[in-house]
């Protein structure tokens, strides 16, 4: 497949609620077709979910955002790709829930963490003219 | 259609069973349930979340200042019927180690 044209899918979502589920939908069937496990499909559509609400919320835009999934035999390759004014993500504090509950912090902000933590390579570009995350789920042979 | 579908008393627990995607609508209707109750001096509460396979990490923030909310009353609160994924996503947070984990309602119950 390598040198072949990956197959891939693409999205495009409106900044609706709740319509990050619909790139978990899709992420479950890609997940079925390239057979992972159903405990890299459950980490995957979590880490869309927080990518996708990121770039909702961070890109202070109303224009859609785009995700592409890529596969490939050993990994799928999902880009979640916003037109807001960009962040910077090594600029994210690590959240502590120790801190949030004895500081009176806020109590959100888990979003970035939860993505790096679920799937086995995590990029952000980030730009005035828009944020790329690309992340990886790579397939292991069980 | 994220909802609370049922609130039940048992012992000194209040049983909460919710359906559908944990996200910060449903986090709200939970954490304004904790709160009247709370006024009513029930401190000890059970989240039944066979019915919600799903959740972001908004919802778990929520549940985080429902932890707040009971940790002044010296209350508690447990949580069962996690899919893997949610069980996953609140151990990362480090939610997990402010609540009470139970595979089963039964479990939860009979601590």
């Amino acid at each position: 497949m390598s040198k072949e044209t990956k197959p891939s899918v693409e999205l495009r979502i409106p900044i609706l609620k709740d319509m990050e589920l619909v790139a978990t939908n899709t992420a479950d069937v890609i997940a079925k077709y390239m057979e992972l496990s159903d405990e890299a499909s459950g980490e995957i559509s979590m880490a869309l979910i927080e990518a996708t609400i990121n770039a909702f919320e961070h890109s202070e835009s109303q224009k859609d955002i785009f995700i592409n999934f890529t596969i490939s035999d050993d990994e799928l390759t999902i880009k979640v790709i916003d037109k807001g004014k960009g962040f910077d993500s090594e600029g994210i504090q690590i959240p502590d829930i120790d801190s949030k509950l004895k500081k009176q912090e806020r109590k959100r902000g888990w979003g970035v963490m939860l993505i790096k933590e679920l799937m086995d390579s995590v990029d952000y570009e980030s730009g005035n003219d828009g944020t790329t995350l690309t992340m990886t789920k790579k397939k292991k042979n069980e | 259609m994220s909802k609370i579908i049922s609130t039940e008393e048992h012992n000194n627990f209040l049983i909460v069973k919710t359906e559908g995607y944990f996200n910060k609508d449903l986090g709200e209707l939970v954490i304004s349930l904790v709160e009247e109750n709370v006024k009513e001096n029930k401190y000890h509460f059970i989240l039944d979340l066979e019915q919600s396979k799903i959740v972001n990490s908004i919802g778990a923030s929520i549940l985080i200042e429902v932890i707040e909310i009971l940790q002044e009353k010296d209350g508690s609160l447990s949580l069962c019927h996690m899919a893997p994924i949610i069980e996953k996503t609140f151990s990362i947070m480090g939610l997990t180690k402010y609540c009470n984990t139970f595979k089963s309602l039964e479990e939860a119950v009979a601590q």
